[in-house]
């Protein structure tokens, strides 16, 4: 049986709300937590595998050009070396998040330097690696721009509202600021890695990977193989961040491998070729333009940002997402811009977009404050639309305002107009900021099989994956929630193309997605219940394994009879969302330590407070939030990826030198989780929050750095550098340092 | 990483005639020089694993101390008499790196360990002291984290390490063996600018062997580390002042400052000390002191910060050890 729902009207009803198993939103740890921590979840690479040879990805170092000659003998001869795999079908970009086709190929056609090309495959790990440095090889270079402000822009999108020069000139306050970001990497913890297998015309695939439906399609379409040809197992993803989204080089090339060999391969990139050759998040060049009333009332609004990615990729770092409808402002300004340039593929890395897209109209909020002489809480709340500006659409929901109040009691924020230099310990200088945070909410189609087993335990399947995000876990408790089962006696099988289509993770999307699909297939398993014992849907409650309506209980085993029941929910987006702007919200508080001398700047505590809709599980949403303000820090002040001036090849390539935040640079964090219920957003009235807590945390540091030393900084990250020269500059002439 | 072959040296003649033949290679804690490896940037055709010579021990050496080669940095950094009588030391110690690595990394690996230059550590990129006439990568490029003191159009690459800075301020000695004669070296000539020959980082020849570092006679005073880097743990230093610093009578009696991050080896310049001593602390005369260290000091664009950050650096340090009020 199969319960089907296009979601065109908003579902009031919050099911989830009356059904009393009280497992939806509980703070449960993770099914698979245990087996991740004790190591004895087992990930791509880590399959055991009989006569399994080892391939190592060989790049080039070429900005652009192309391969006219692989010379296989070269290596051939070298101990363990079994073949060089040099196919067409090499592919050496990742294909893009939902792609479902192939990446750009061949491989052959070198777009940015450290394209992988070709692989060796040996015996052993060792032996392919030092074959794959010694592989000969002939090729063809061209001179390629590298840096985005060097070549001519493509637009990608804008919007035009009034006349934003205009309400500028005619403004009381204004600000009018070019703030940069530059290039992240997703940094996950385990790097791409694949096992192929290929028997009897048909392939399996251990991989990491966010996405299966899709990446199904876009593997199978690289190799010229059906679908169904084609399977992919994920049942753990060591961290994606984007990075996972689309199918990348390693999974192509060992599936070539495989093919070719009649033979099981793995390929696990390197750290350095994770960091070179899978999507980066582009680097940013921003422009804010506010213009306000004497009271703070937004009269336009103008963000402008140039990014860029390879020629022949669609994707654009979407910054303006969340302009578009965060704050007010009559007359409007946006657009984006596109260089073509041929540094690594850019594309989704967490929360693309307005990961930094709001911190820069955060800073930019916050410098208008100063003008109006308002605290920036209270221009926030002014300025906060009453529909979206631009199409007039109401919000499905918005916790905006609840967050930023409730943010600030618990931060104990003192509202007043900022004065920096207010607090010194010893040599630090110590400041607070503010800023909104908001992140576009998605829903992707997403199947899922729920059975209820004759002894009255239910089985989950899709092949969604669990990037580390407690997918795991949410599932089992909308089930739970659903049948009346406590969390152990659900298993939630994950991560294999095997089992129904659900929506893969990213964009946040999983949860809401997979969640409704899980959530009809178990209204599809209740009512065939209901139909049994002969009443209605409505007046069955399913409660601790027992069945109970007016007039009597059945335990769930007895119900079915020996049997299982089984039922596939298919979640499709629809029209509930046409005329709405749906959305999670947030706000972000920080609390920094300057250093006067040097300019380090240390975060002392942050508080975030966010509305996403439904809370599946109190804890795994925490955690991502947690993971969201540990990600501000780090585009706040340490991340970058460094690209040389001269070929474009990315300099910092390992853990050692793109600098994440380590443990000591990740204070106390407080998390607070406002509850609400988006009927729009999906059946569960869930929105995702996945990438939400970093959705413009960056700029509440930056406005605490302000506010501390006095130092507008306006490049991310605020390295001790610019932190320190930007001191220097707005020092007062009496200070010494 | 190439195939080599792996030897264990017993003893240290062993070691030191092991050494000195052509493409090999001491193996100690095997943080660098495993890593380096594995990126192929080292392709030592033998390794000698020097790990079980009894170079371990940390002992009295009169009244100094004498930390063994192979100590590990952990063993140092807490050891008994290094906190109470060389603290900056065990400061810069515990200012590098992580738990782990300090708990494999040794004295003598610390000291010999490479520059952390991004041309340097990709087999594919120009650099000079990787592969001696190939250019340097660095210098039109990524010179973030590069020297501004003693370069050499060859190579502007720093020594990366901390526990030598420290070294470097107690006038610590390097014992030094090989199969023919030992000799001693002081830290602070231990290191080399790059010059010509950018590919030798140290004065250390085939077959020398590292068998300890000696501390002198404790000298008390303040003794401070300061290392600024943009994340507060396992980074290394874009900028590191170690001070060992006395006062009497409100005047410099001792000021032996040595600098991390700023050139191919830990600077220390003896003419900071001469304007020092004697004088009356002031931001002004910290300001001449720095005067004297970045005289000739020349930065690359993306590494022109470090000169004020030296500066700065070093005012912090002497206004933290003479209470001297900004
Ligand atoms: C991610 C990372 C971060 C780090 N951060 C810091 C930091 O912040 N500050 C810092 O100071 N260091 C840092 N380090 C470097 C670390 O301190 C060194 O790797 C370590 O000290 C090297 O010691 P080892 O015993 O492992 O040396 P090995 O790797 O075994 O050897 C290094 C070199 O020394 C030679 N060698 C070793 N012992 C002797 C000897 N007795 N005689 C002659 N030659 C010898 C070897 O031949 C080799 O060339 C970091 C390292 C890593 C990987
Ligand atoms: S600075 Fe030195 S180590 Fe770096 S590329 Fe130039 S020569 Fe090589």
């Amino acid at each position: 049986m199969t319960v089907h729902l296009k979601q065109d009207a908003p579902d009031n009803r919050d099911v989830l709300d009356g059904t009393g198993q009280g497992v939806i939103g509980a703070p449960l740890p993770r099914p698979e937590g245990l087996m991740k921590v004790t190591g004895t979840a087992t990930y791509a690479a880590e399959y055991a595998v009989e006569g399994c040879l080892e391939g190592v990805l060989v790049t080039v170092p070429v900005t652009r050009g192309e391969v006219l000659s692989i010379d296989e003998h070269s290596v051939l001869t070298m101990p363990g070396v079994v073949a060089v795999i040099s196919d067409e079908r090499m592919t050496g970009r990742p294909a893009q998040g939902m792609a479902g086709e192939a990446p750009f190929q061949p491989a052959q056609e070198v777009c940015y330097w450290g394209q992988p090309v070709a692989l060796v495959v040996a015996d052993t790990f060792e032996q392919a690696r030092d074959a794959a440095k010694h592989l000969a090889m002939e090729w063809r270079s061209e001179d390629a721009p590298i840096d985005p402000a060097s070549v001519e822009t493509e637009e990608d999108e804008s919007t035009l509202q009034g006349d934003l020069a205009h309400a500028m000139a005619e403004a009381a306050h204004s600000v009018d600021v070019v703030i940069t970001t530059e290039g992240h990497a997703s940094a996950a913890m385990e790097p791409h890695a694949a096992l192929a297998q290929w028997n009897d015309g048909a392939l399996t695939v251990h991989a990491s990977l966010q996405m299966l439906k899709f990446n199904r399609a876009e593997l199978a379409d690289s190799l010229g193989l059906e679908e169904e040809q084609v399977r992919l197992l994920s049942p753990y993803v060591g961290g994606g961040f984007g990075s996972k989204l689309g199918v990348s080089q390693e999974v192509v090339a060992a599936s070539l491998a495989a093919m070719k060999l009649g033979r099981p391969v793995r390929v696990v990139m390197s750290r350095q070729q994770v960091f070179q050759t899978v999507e980066r998040r582009s680097e940013t060049h921003q422009r804010i333009r506010l213009a306000a009333d004497a009271e703070g009332k937004l009269t336009g609004f103008g963000h402008e940002a140039l990014v860029s990615n390879l020629p022949g990729e669609t994707f654009a770092e979407p910054v303006l997402q969340s302009s578009q409808f965060l704050y007010a402002g009559e007359n409007r300004l946006l657009k984006l811009d596109l260089a073509r340039i041929h540094r690594m593929t850019a594309g989704s890395v967490r929360a693309p977009g307005e990961a930094v897209g709001v911190q820069t109209v955060e800073q930019a909020m916050d410098m208008l404050a100063e003008k109006v002489g308002m605290d920036p809480i209270e221009l926030r709340l002014r300025n906060i639309p009453e529909v979206h500006p631009a199409k007039g659409t109401p919000f499905s929901s918005r916790k905006l305002a609840e967050c930023l109040r409730e943010g600030a009691a618990a931060f104990g924020w003192e509202p007043r107009p900022r004065a920096p230099r207010h607090t010194r310990e010893g040599e630090w200088w110590i400041g607070t900021g503010v800023a909104s945070g908001a992140r576009v909410h998605f829903v992707e189609e997403a199947k899922a099989r729920v059975t209820l087993r004759p002894d009255g335990t239910a089985l989950v399947e899709t092949d969604m994956t669990d990037i580390g995000t407690g997918t795991y876990a949410i599932l089992g408790q909308v089930a739970g929630e659903m049948l009346g089962l406590v969390p152990d006696d659900i298993e939630v099988r994950l991560g294999d193309t095997d089992l129904p289509p659900g929506s893969g993770s990213g964009g946040s999307v999983g949860a809401a997605s997979c969640g409704s699909a899980v959530f009809l297939a178990c209204q599809g398993l209740r009512e065939q219940l209901a139909k049994r014992l002969n009443v209605g849907a409505d007046e069955l409650a399913l409660k601790d394994g027992f069945a109970r309506w007016d007039g009597g209980e059945k335990a769930l085993p007895e119900l079915l009879g020996g049997e299982p029941l089984e039922c596939t929910g298919h979640f499709e987006p629809g029209a509930s969302t046409e005329d709405l702007t749906v959305s999670s919200f947030g706000a972000f508080f920080a609390e920094v330590a300057v250093n006067r001398w040097t300019g380090e700047t240390r975060v002392r505590r942050m508080t975030g407070a966010f509305g996403f809709g439904r809370v599946l599980n109190a804890r795994t949403a925490r955690s991502q939030c947690l993971g969201g303000l540990t990600w501000c820090i780090g585009n706040a002040l340490t991340e970058s990826l460094l690209f040389d001036p001269v070929d474009g090849h990315l300099a910092n390539c390992d853990l050692a030198e793109y600098h994440v935040p380590v443990n000591r640079d990740v204070p106390d964090l407080e998390v607070l989780l406002l509850e609400e219920r988006d009927a729009a957003a999906s059946p569960i009235q869930a929105k995702g929050v996945g990438e939400l807590g970093l959705c413009g945390g960056a700029g509440a540091i930056a406005n605490a750095i302000y506010d501390a030393c006095g130092a507008r900084v306006f490049a991310y990250p605020m390295t001790p550098d610019r932190v320190m020269a930007a001191m220097e500059s707005s020092r007062p002439p009496s200070e010494s340092t | 990483m190439r195939p080599f072959d792996y030897q264990r040296a017993e003893r240290l003649e062993h070691a030191a005639q092991l050494t000195g033949e052509p493409d090999t290679l001491a193996l100690a804690g095997g943080t660098n020089l495993v890593d380096l490896m594995k990126l192929q940037v080292e392709t030592p055709q033998t390794l000698v694993d020097i790990g079980r010579l009894s170079l371990g021990t940390i002992a009295e050496d009169g009244e100094g101390l004498r930390i063994g080669a192979l100590a590990t940095n952990t063993a140092t950094a807490v050891h008994p008499r290094v906190l109470a009588d060389y603290p900056v030391l065990a400061r810069a110690i515990l200012a590098g790196a992580t738990q782990q690595l300090r708990n494999k990394a040794t004295t003598g690996g610390n000291l010999c360990q490479r520059t952390r230059c991004y041309y340097f550590t990709n087999i594919d990129q120009p650099c000079n002291k990787r592969e001696p006439g190939s250019g340097c990568g660095a210098i039109k490029g990524i010179a973030r984290i590069h020297a501004v003191l003693g370069t050499s159009p060859q190579c502007i690459a720093t020594y990366p390490g901390d526990m030598a800075v420290a070294m470097a301020a107690l006038d610590a000695s390097v014992e030094i063996a090989s199969e023919r004669r030992s000799r001693t070296v002081p830290v602070r000539n231990f290191h080399r600018l790059p010059g010509d020959t950018p590919e030798k980082d140290n004065v250390l020849e085939p077959g020398e062997i590292i068998t300890a570092v000696t501390l002198p006679a404790p000298v008390g005073g303040v003794q401070l580390y300061r290392k600024v880097r943009e994340r507060s743990s396992y980074a290394f230093a874009l900028c590191s002042v170690a001070a060992v610093v006395d006062l009497e009578e409100g005047r410099f009696t001792r000021a032996d400052l040595a600098f991390g991050g700023l050139a191919h080896k830990p600077w220390h310049d003896p003419r900071i000390a001469d304007l020092l001593i004697g004088s009356e602390p002031s931001l002004a005369l910290f300001d001449k002191a720095a005067d004297l260290l970045l005289e000739g000091a020349e930065s690359y664009g993306e590494n022109d910060f470090k000169i004020p950050l030296a500066r700065r650096t070093l005012a912090a340090v002497l206004c933290e050890a003479t209470g001297v009020e900004p």
